[in-house]
Formats: structure tokens, C-alpha cells, sequence
């Protein structure tokens, strides 16, 4: 468990990086859904499930789908 | 990355050396406080929370909820979860509201011009389409084992509304909002809201207290049980699902729909 939960933090820890390193808004949108996604392992390897769907069905699906519609109109 | 060269100075502003001076000033206090605030937390692997306890062990007796963070979402602080119900309601409300067509803006065809005809592959539009099926039942999966498992009626919303986005994939705009008819949307969006309220009400009147559980609570474990909570959920899941879908359709609306009128026809 204890490991599982070092691993989920470290993935977080690059997945944030990551995020704010990919410059292009289109790239950063698909890379903050795969960061919301392990952002719900980490509430899941942290024994709270519940934050953890909530988590997957926001910040990995609903929120990057709205950031890309917005570019997409900008981009119009 | 190399650091960006200083913009030019107006007179009277700050030098970017001496901004970012500052900058770092603040960063350091700041830093040093989280530090110093994460310092005194206790050990997460010892910490037992009194009152997480006391939930843990009463809830299956006192709702026959296995699930102990919906019992208190739809039931302890059912209030509060009334409150993030409106504010959600609020927020699907201005976002529409943002998103109306504007006076200077035309609905433009959707399918005639070839920029706009979709271009997914067929790999894409199977994938989706045989996605669409699960993600419903997922959906109402999710939300009717709220009191049983981990879930409820807002994850269960949300993945109902990405039923929609799948169909969207796998098709195009016009089919998906022939499947989406706003009056139905905006009418579960609504009925959903009122009938948190209207749950809530019962408890007054039954119960003697506002969203006091007021049902048989029937045995833990059982798909009808723990009295008001399933029912609550399933009002918060319409509620989302429409909110959701509303929001979506709103953005897919103004992406592929609405075009200014003095932009060129494409």
C-alpha cells in the first residue's frame, strides 16, 4: 500500500510538471485529463474512492472536453 | 527554459530584476509557511479521526447505507449537498446564458461545408458507438448503488452526459441533438433540482425535520434501502446529467453552429 501510494504521488508530481511544461493549450488539454486521471488513483490509492470517480469524471473527462471546445471556437 | 528578455519599461514601473526580486521574496515566505503548516499535520497512518469513526460505525445500523460518504452526503449534510446542487444549477444557467446566440451571430449550416463535416475515422466512430451502451448502464449503475459502493448521483450524472459526447463522436452534431431535445434536457435539469427539494420537504412533513430521511430504511446491503438516500442520489444524477448535457451541447452549439455575420462563408 505504502508503495502504491509513493508511486501514485510521484506519477501526480510528474503529471503536474508535465502538464505546465506542454505549452500548446491543445496538447495541455490532453495532458491534464491524463493528469485528473492520476490524480483519482492517488484519492484511490489514498482510500477515497468517492473523490476519486469524482475526480476521473471532472478533471479527465468533463473539464479537458470544455478546454478544447473553447480552443476549438478561438480557433475558429 | 531560458527566462524571457525584460519587456520594455515604462516610466515609473518596477525593473524586471526588481519584480522578480519580489517574486521571490513572496515565494520563499510562502513556501516557508506551507512547510511550517505541513510540518505540525499528524502522521496520515495514525490519524483516526473521531468523528470519521463515529460515522464508520453508526451508519449501517442508523441508514442501512453501506456506503458511508453518501449517507453523509444525502443524508447528515443532505443541506449541503442541496447548496452544491444550486450552485451547479446556477453556473449550467450563466454558462447558457454566455452562450446564447448574440444579435451579430447567425446559426451557419452544420454538415454543408466540408471544414465542418466530420472527419473521425471509422475506427473512432465504432470505438464510440459501441461505448455509448456500456456508458449508460455505467451511469445508472453508478448512481443507483450510491448507498452501496462508492458513487452517486453526481459521478453517475456526469458519466451519463459523456453518453452523449460518445454519441457526438460517433456521429455528428445533427444526430446528436436529435437525441438530446432541450425542452427534456432543461426539463430534467430542473426536475432534478426540485425534486432534491421536494425530498427534503417530505422529511419536513413526514420526519419533522428539512431532508430528514423519512423512508423504511429497509436491510444494508440491499438495492431498496436506506430510506431517502437512493432517491436523493437518483434526483442529484438527473439533475447533473442534465446539467451536463446542457453544457455540452451549449459549447457544441457555439462551436459548430453559430458564426459571426461578417465572417466569410468557409
Amino acid at each position: 500500500m505504502m508503495a502504491l501510494q509513493a508511486v501514485a504521488l510521484l506519477v501526480v508530481a510528474v503529471g503536474a510538471w508535465a502538464t505546465v511544461a506542454a505549452r500548446d493549450p491543445v496538447r495541455q488539454a490532453v495532458v491534464v485529463s491524463l493528469y485528473g486521471l492520476t490524480l483519482g488513483i492517488l484519492f484511490f490509492a489514498f482510500q477515497a474512492p468517492d473523490v476519486a470517480l469524482s475526480n476521473i469524471v471532472i478533471g479527465a473527462v468533463a473539464m479537458p472536453t470544455m478546454i478544447l471546445l473553447a480552443i476549438a471556437k478561438t480557433r475558429d | 527554459m531560458a527566462a524571457q528578455a525584460p519587456p520594455p519599461r515604462r516610466p515609473g514601473e518596477i525593473s524586471y530584476a526588481a519584480r522578480r526580486r519580489l517574486f521571490l521574496i513572496g515565494a520563499a515566505g510562502l513556501g516557508a509557511l506551507l512547510l511550517w503548516g505541513l510540518a505540525g499535520l499528524p502522521d496520515y497512518r495514525d490519524f483516526t479521526p473521531l468523528l470519521g469513526q463515529v460515522m464508520n460505525s453508526v451508519t449501517v445500523q442508523e441508514r442501512s447505507s453501506t456506503a458511508v460518504v453518501s449517507a453523509i452526503n444525502f443524508d447528515y449534510r443532505a443541506f449541503d449537498t442541496l447548496g452544491e446542487e444550486f450552485i451547479l444549477f446556477a453556473a449550467v444557467l450563466v454558462l447558457a446564458l454566455l452562450l446564447r446566440r448574440l444579435e451579430s451571430e447567425r446559426p451557419g449550416p452544420t454538415t454543408a461545408s466540408p471544414r465542418r463535416a466530420h472527419t473521425t475515422s471509422a475506427a473512432v466512430r465504432l470505438a464510440a458507438t459501441a461505448m455509448v451502451g456500456p456508458t449508460v448502464l455505467l451511469a445508472v449503475y453508478v448512481t443507483m448503488h450510491g448507498h452501496l459502493t462508492p458513487g452517486g448521483g453526481f459521478q453517475g450524472g456526469v458519466i451519463a452526459a459523456t453518453a452523449l459526447l460518445l454519441v457526438y463522436l460517433a456521429s455528428d452534431y445533427e444526430r446528436m441533438r436529435r437525441l438530446r431535445p432541450r425542452a427534456l434536457v432543461e426539463t430534467a435539469k430542473a426536475g432534478g433540482a426540485l425534486g432534491f427539494v421536494l425530498l427534503g420537504l417530505g422529511g419536513l412533513i413526514f420526519a419533522g425535520a428539512f431532508l430528514e430521511n423519512f423512508l423504511p430504511l429497509g436491510e444494508p446491503g440491499e438495492l431498496v434501502a436506506a430510506g431517502t438516500i437512493p432517491l436523493l442520489s437518483l434526483a442529484v444524477g438527473i439533475e447533473v446529467s442534465g446539467g451536463f448535457v446542457l453544457l455540452l451541447s451549449e459549447f457544441l452549439t457555439q462551436l459548430l453552429v453559430i458564426r459571426r455575420e461578417q465572417e466569410p462563408e468557409a
